[in-house]
């Protein structure tokens, strides 16, 4: 196998690792004014993220380093090419990265409210933009020659919304909201627990439906191969024994089964664009692929032997918090939830 | 406004803007781990408040110097696609690595110890944050070997076929002299700026007589911190500024505003003049100074503008090839002189409370406070000065600034991002200030119950919740 090959493997895993993990993230933020009635249950929902997130965040800083490193040139196209999306992107995480640390800081009603709101669009935003931003790399997009024969993004920002990226957007968006309610039903206790387990059966039923579109759309229009349909049914089959334990009350089980399947639609967008990794909706000529957007072997070599070193450390203690804080967080267990720690005296007094 | 020059400032602004919160995180993480094995090691009490009342500040720090690190990963891409498409091939491996290695490292770690209080037994929790503090430590290394070889291009050919420079040798990429020596220097101003963020949090408590048990502990703390972290800046740089003598001999001649070679070289102190070559209107030197400076020698030659304009002229081709000289002038000495103002502050702290003695003077809680902005915006400056100082370039003697901005982003795509970075992070410091001001007014908790889980993520009563 050559480097390359590899290369566009590990970036697809850290893809599925980013999607399984921060689509968690996504979900629970998205769900919170839904599933969190109370700043009790809001505070407990949130406290099931709060040791994970960052590190959960860290797989899509990783996808991007290394991007840039083993494929500059698509690094290089594709970001400056998405320039406005990834700017909404960013905003978003800047805005509910701060708001998950700051937001019970104080007791103010006003200011918890806005920051719940920066954790709604922060979460719902980039869970939705990803999908758009991945099904326009799979449908091809205009592409230029640029100087020293590079290929340079051609199209503007409203190219970007069309019918088959929105269906993309809205399939990451439900997928990502029903991992939440899944994740929320196996790591809460109580009440919310309970209604969390019922709304992931009801978003699961909505994302089924639109998922299915966006796969079958996907598989007819965009794939060339006819092997990747194996991967439409697998995810689809475990999609659909998630929702079964889910509904038969194996939280533990649908949530292994809703991870699989988030990571088996990345897996199976990267097979349908192998070995393109940007291709070009106008002129074939003009796609970027793994092959001429890499990296020099030297490079791809040094970071293959830095990745199989560091990789397996990075998993094991990150599985290793993951069961630190294995045990269900119940609303009845965030005592004084109207306090914030940084009320000043007599403030919290104040309702 | 063109969109490179937009596109530079927006960098400029971004970068700036996260490095107010990268020292403090990078020196406060190894200080408040200091504390807590303090704690840990003596059982004294206040050592364990002064870990959760530093904590707490560190946390609010941290979640801005995290949030606006995404920017970081992703602009090069953004708005420099044509200069990621030059250097990909070596730049873009210590920015990969320093994800893998120290992002994930941090970020597990910390959150373990932000949430760990309950879960974890004592001395593993102890653990956590010293790799959390790790992982800052390799952050800074790797990103600063990336940096370095903007400034000092090392292990790579150029492929004149694709046009790009290719990595041949990753070891001189990682280890060349310019990055240990920069990652020294860097180190040292992040001990500085947090030993004085510490120190001036703690004088102001002291002032209000709040928490003394605990204020005057971590006064000395931090204000020991700063003047050691000061004396090896001052060294450090001393290595700086002689490598960059031998690197980027135009940085320190525009740094100087040194037009005319000469031997021996003055180092001038203040200028009140145009700083364009004409003879200034008032100076001060310090006769022999920039010789001293470049090469410790008492007479020898440093190289000044002009020669070296026509020198790269000679070897690059027509062009202008100095700096901003008021802009490396001005940066380079405000970033002298605050680290000097912040030391001195510091040892101002020491010396006023000396022997259990309280300050009544308004002035000294003035002081405190203006000690913990000083070594910041000497670290800005400092940063200004050698990124600035590096232009025409933004790979030195390789490719200029103008050749890297991305050829398809629109001046108004770049106006829209520079817009909203800037009024998102405006509003951000208003948020995070107010809420590290009501941190320090609430003080130090009067007092700790801390037990610890007997066996990892034991299920006991949650006391850390978001």
């Amino acid at each position: 196998m050559e480097l390359q090959q590899v290369w566009i493997i590990l970036i697809a895993v850290l893809w599925m690792g980013y999607f399984v993990l921060e689509g968690f993230d996504f979900g629970v933020g998205v769900l919170l004014p839904v599933l969190g009635k109370n700043e009790q249950e809001r505070r407990a929902l949130l406290t099931t993220l709060g040791p994970v997130w960052d590190g959960n965040e860290v797989w899509l800083l990783v996808a991007g380093g290394a991007t840039f490193a083993a494929f500059p040139e698509w690094y290089a196209t594709l970001f400056s090419g998405f320039y406005l999306p990834l700017l909404l992107i960013l905003v978003a995480l800047i805005l509910r990265g701060v708001a998950f640390e700051y937001r019970s800081k104080r007791s103010s009603p006003t200011w918890r409210k806005r920051w719940d709101a920066a954790i709604v669009v922060g979460s719902f935003t980039p869970a939705l933009l990803w999908g758009v931003a991945f099904a326009n790399i799979v449908r091809g997009v205009p592409m230029k020659a640029g100087g020293a024969d590079n290929s340079l993004y051609d199209g503007g920002f409203f190219n970007l919304l069309n019918p088959y990226a929105l269906v993309g957007g809205l399939t990451t968006l439900t997928l990502f909201m029903t991992h939440g309610a899944i994740f929320l039903a196996l790591k809460t206790d109580g009440d919310i627990r309970v209604r969390a387990n019922k709304l992931a059966a009801q978003i699961g039923l909505v994302a089924t439906v639109i998922a299915v579109v966006f796969l079958l759309w996907t598989q007819l229009a965009y794939s060339d191969k006819a092997w990747t349909w194996a991967l439409v049914v697998v995810a689809a089959v475990c999609w659909l024994a998630g929702l079964a334990m889910n509904r038969a009350g194996k939280e533990g089980w649908a949530f292994i089964f809703s991870a699989i399947t988030l990571a088996g639609a990345v897996a199976y967008l990267f097979c349908v664009l192998y070995p393109n990794v940007m291709p070009a909706s106008n002129d074939p000529a003009l796609s970027l692929t793994i092959w001429n957007a890499s990296s020099t072997d030297y490079t791809l070599k040094i970071m293959t032997i830095v990745a199989v070193i560091f990789t397996p450390i990075v998993l094991a203690y990150q599985s290793w918090t993951y069961w630190v804080f294995r045990k269900r967080v119940s609303p009845s267990q965030i005592t004084d939830a109207d306090h914030g720690s940084l009320d000043l005296p007599g403030e919290s007094l104040k309702v | 406004m063109n969109a490179l020059d937009l596109s530079r400032w927006q960098f400029a602004i971004t970068t700036v803007y996260h490095f107010l919160f990268v020292p403090i995180t990078i020196g406060t993480s190894f200080l408040v781990a200091g504390m807590q094995t303090a704690w840990y090691r003596t059982g004294n009490e206040k050592w364990l408040r002064a870990t959760k009342f530093f904590g707490k500040l560190f946390l609010i720090n941290f979640a801005m110097g995290v949030v606006t690190g995404i920017v970081q990963e992703f602009q090069f891409g953004m708005n420099w696609s044509d200069y990621s498409r030059f250097v990909g091939d070596i730049f873009g491996a210590p920015l990969a690595i320093e994800g893998l290695l120290a992002f994930f490292l941090e970020s597990t770690f910390l959150g373990l110890w932000i949430f760990g209080w309950d879960r974890l037994p004592k001395k593993l929790h102890l653990a956590t944050i010293w790799l959390a503090a790790t992982g800052t430590l390799l952050s800074a290394y790797f990103i600063l070997a990336a940096n370095s070889f903007m400034q000092h291009p090392v292990g790579y050919e150029l492929n004149p076929e694709t046009q790009r420079a290719e990595m041949v040798d990753f070891g001189q990429v990682l280890l060349q002299p310019l990055t240990v020596i920069t990652f020294s220097h860097v180190i040292s101003t992040a001990f500085f700026v947090s030993g004085l963020f510490v120190a001036g949090v703690s004088g102001w408590l002291v002032f209000k007589k709040h928490s003394l048990e605990v204020s005057r502990a971590t006064l000395k703390f931090g204000a020991i911190t700063a003047i050691v972290g000061f004396l090896a800046v001052g060294l450090t740089g001393d290595f700086q500024a002689r490598k960059m003598v031998e690197i980027q001999p135009m940085k320190m001649a525009a740094a100087e505003a040194l037009w005319e070679t000469a031997a021996p070289a003055p180092f001038s102190i203040f200028t009140i003049g145009t700083l364009d070559g004409s003879e200034p209107v008032f100076e001060i030197t310090i006769p022999h100074g920039l010789s001293l400076l470049s090469d410790h020698s008492w007479d020898g030659q440093v190289e000044g503008i002009n020669d070296l304009q026509a020198q790269y002229e000679q070897e690059f081709g027509p062009g202008e090839y100095a700096p901003n000289i008021p802009m490396a002038y001005w940066n380079f000495r405000l970033m002298m002189g605050f680290g000097f103002i912040g030391v001195l502050i510091a040892i101002w702290m020491l010396w006023a409370t000396r022997k259990e003695r309280i300050p009544q003077s308004k002035w000294f809680s003035r002081l405190a406070i203006f000690g913990i902005i000083t070594p910041l915006l000497g670290a800005s400056t400092g940063w200004i000065f050698t990124e600035m100082g590096r232009q025409p370039w933004v790979v030195f003697s390789l490719m200029f600034t103008e050749n890297g901005v991305s050829p398809t982003v629109s001046v108004a795509q770049v106006l829209i991002s520079m817009v909203v970075f800037t009024l998102l992070y405006g509003a951000l410091a208003v948020v995070e200030v107010g809420l590290l001001m009501r941190a320090v007014k609430i003080g130090p908790p009067e007092s700790v119950e801390q037990t610890y889980p007997d066996k990892v993520g034991e299920d006991r009563p949650l006391t850390v919740t978001y």
